[in-house]
C-alpha cells in the first residue's frame, strides 16, 4: 500500500518528525464474531480479489485450513480446531490475520523510516515502497503474521483494506461475510455491539464467552468475540496475552540511546586523552638504544 | 632513514589479510549502524539505498568472518595470556600516561592488543553465528521467531562491543606514533621496537 492522503498518520516507523495531527478521526476496528463464522472462507477469497492476489495453489495437509498458514499473497486464512471437551466436540474456526495492534510490535521493530505506519484511525499500514525486506517486522510481531515475499523480498500482511476505509467502505472480508460474522466500524461500536454479543453467547451456556482485545498490545483494531475467552490459545494458538517481545523491546528501546552514547563516549574519550597527554612517541633516547641493540650505525 | 635501519613486524601477506578485514569491519559497521538507528539510516545511501544495505551486509560479514579467521590462526599463539600481560594490565593508568618504564619488557604484543584480538575473535564468533540467524534470504526456515529475537539482540549488542575496540584498537594506532606504518608497509623502527615490544624486538635482532 501506499499511503494515503485522505488517512493522517499517527506514528511512522524509524522516524522522528511528528506526522501532521489536527484531524481527529475516530479509530475503527473490526469485530470478527468467531460464533457465527461457517468457515466458508468467502473472506479470503474477497482479500484476494480486492488486493488483486493470486495463491499459488497447495496441496491438501490433512486439514480445513488452505492455505496451511499465512503467505505474502494470503493476508487472511482461516484456521480450523477441533476442541473435543467431555463428550462435546466444537469446531472453532478462526480467521487470522493482522489484529492492527494500538502498540504495533511491528512498527517498533522496522528500521526503514516510513516503511509501516499507522493511521490516526488505528490501520496499521506496510508502505511497499520503503520496506528493505529485512524481517524485524515478523520478529516484532506477538501474533507471527507480517511475512516476507520470496519474489521482492517485501513484508507482506492484511492493510484493513485502508484503501476502502479511506473512502468510507468496510473491508472486502466483511463485505463479503455471509453470516455477517465480521463487522466493521468505530471501534466503540465495536465494542458496544460485541457486548451484546458476548451477553446473547453466555445465555446460550457460553459462560467464558468474552471480547478479545488484549490489553498488552495497547488493543487491537481487530478484535474476536470467542466462546471461549478464557483460553484464547484453543484457538490455533491465539495468544492468550500477547505483548510485544521483551528482547524486542529491549533491542528497539534502551540499547539504541545507549550504544550510541556509548560510541560517542569511546570517541570523546580518545579526542581528550590526545589533546591532554598528547602523542606517544618514540625519544631519541629510545632511537638510540634500538640501534645499538641491532647493532647498526645510529640513524 | 633507509630500509635496513627498521624492524620487519608483519608479512605482505598478513597486512593484506589485515586491510581486508579492517575494510570489512567498518563496512560492516557503517551498514549496520545504518540498520540499528533510524538517526543512522542515512548510511544506507552509501550502499545504494536500503534494500542494497539490507542485501550486502551479510555479505561482507561472510568476508570479515573468513578474513579475521585467518589472521586467528596467524596471531593466536603471540597472543596467548602471560604473567607479564597481568603486571601490564594492573599499570595500565601508567600505561596511558605514557610512563611504561618499570613494565616488563614485551614480546609481540601487549596485553591491550591481546584483549583486542581475543574480544574480537569471540565478538565476531557471535555476530556470525547470530547473523546466520537474522541471514532470512537463506535461513529463514531453519529458526523459530523467538530465536530470531534472541539473535537480533546478540547481534547488535555483539556489533556494539565490536565497534568499541574497534576505537580503541585504532586510537591506539594514532596514539602511538610509529604504529600505523606496520599496517602500511610492514616495518616499524628500532625505536619503536626497543620502546614498545622490547623483548620480541630481541628476538628479532637474535641477541634476548
Amino acid at each position: 500500500m501506499a499511503t494515503l492522503q485522505s488517512l493522517d498518520i499517527r506514528r511512522r516507523s524509524a522516524s522522528t518528525e511528528a506526522p501532521p495531527q489536527i484531524r481527529s478521526t475516530i479509530e475503527v476496528a473490526k469485530l470478527i464474531d468467531v460464533s457465527k463464522c461457517i468457515g466458508c472462507k468467502a473472506c479470503q477469497a474477497a482479500c484476494l480479489e480486492w488486493n488483486d492476489l493470486k495463491q499459488e495453489i497447495g496441496y491438501f495437509e490433512g486439514t480445513y485450513d488452505n492455505p496451511t498458514d499465512l503467505t505474502p499473497a494470503s493476508w487472511t486464512v482461516m484456521r480450523f480446531t477441533e476442541y473435543e471437551h467431555g463428550d462435546d466436540l466444537e469446531w472453532l474456526i478462526r480467521k487470522d490475520g493482522c489484529m492492527h495492534c494500538d502498540d504495533p510490535g511491528c512498527l517498533t521493530a522496522c528500521p526503514a523510516p516510513g516503511a509501516i505506519v499507522q493511521y490516526t484511525n488505528g490501520i496499521v499500514d506496510f508502505v511497499s515502497e520503503n520496506c528493505i525486506g529485512c524481517g524485524y517486522c515478523v520478529k516484532g510481531c506477538p501474533f507471527n503474521i507480517p511475512r516476507i515475499s520470496k519474489v521482492d523480498r517485501k513484508a507482506y500482511k492484511c492493510t484493513l483494506c485502508s484503501d476502502r476505509v479511506a473512502v468510507g467502505q468496510a473491508p472486502a472480508c466483511a463485505k463479503a461475510c455471509p453470516t455477517q460474522a465480521i463487522y466493521f466500524g468505530s471501534k466503540a461500536d465495536m465494542i458496544a455491539h460485541a457486548e451484546n454479543r458476548v451477553v446473547d453467547l453466555k445465555s446460550r451456556g457460553f459462560k467464558n464467552a468474552g471480547l478479545y482485545d488484549p490489553p498488552g498490545v495497547g488493543g487491537t483494531h481487530v478484535m474476536y468475540v470467542l466462546h471461549h475467552a478464557d483460553k484464547p490459545s484453543l484457538y490455533a494458538g491465539l495468544p492468550d496475552d500477547p505483548e510485544i517481545s521483551p528482547m524486542v523491546g529491549l533491542w528497539k528501546g534502551v540499547m539504541k540511546p545507549i550504544s550510541l552514547a556509548a560510541i560517542a563516549f569511546a570517541g570523546v574519550f580518545g579526542f581528550l586523552h590526545y589533546i591532554t597527554k598528547g602523542p606517544n612517541e618514540v625519544s631519541e633516547a629510545d632511537q638510540r638504544k634500538g640501534d645499538d641493540l641491532a647493532g647498526g650505525k645510529h640513524s | 632513514m633507509s630500509e635496513n635501519n627498521v624492524v620487519s613486524r608483519y608479512t605482505t601477506a598478513a597486512r593484506i589479510n589485515h586491510w581486508i578485514t579492517a575494510i570489512s569491519l567498518i563496512l560492516l559497521a557503517l551498514s549496520g549502524m545504518a540498520l540499528f538507528h533510524p538517526s543512522l539510516f542515512f548510511l544506507t545511501n552509501l550502499f545504494g539505498g536500503g534494500q542494497m544495505t539490507r542485501a550486502i551486509h551479510p555479505w561482507i560479514g561472510v568476508v570479515l568472518f573468513f578474513s579475521f579467521l585467518g589472521l586467528f590462526f596467524r596471531f593466536f599463539t603471540l597472543n596467548l595470556w602471560n604473567r607479564d600481560d597481568t603486571v601490564w594490565m594492573k599499570n595500565l593508568g601508567a600505561v596511558i600516561n605514557d610512563r611504561e618504564e618499570g613494565l616488563p619488557e614485551l614480546g609481540k604484543y601487549n596485553a591491550g592488543q591481546k584483549l583486542v584480538f581475543w574480544g574480537q575473535s569471540i565478538l565476531i564468533l557471535l555476530l556470525f553465528a547470530s547473523g546466520i540467524v537474522l541471514w532470512d534470504v537463506y535461513f529463514e526456515d531453519y529458526t523459530t521467531i523467538d530465536q530470531k529475537r534472541l539473535a537480533a539482540v546478540v547481534h547488535a549488542l555483539c556489533a556494539i562491543g565490536a565497534i568499541l575496540i574497534w576505537i580503541v584498537h585504532v586510537y591506539a594506532a594514532i596514539w602511538i606514533k610509529g604504529t600505523l606504518r606496520a599496517m602500511t608497509r610492514g616495518s616499524v623502527t628500532r625505536g619503536w621496537s626497543w620502546k614498545h615490544h622490547r623483548k620480541w624486538f630481541r628476538q628479532e635482532v637474535g641477541k634476548p
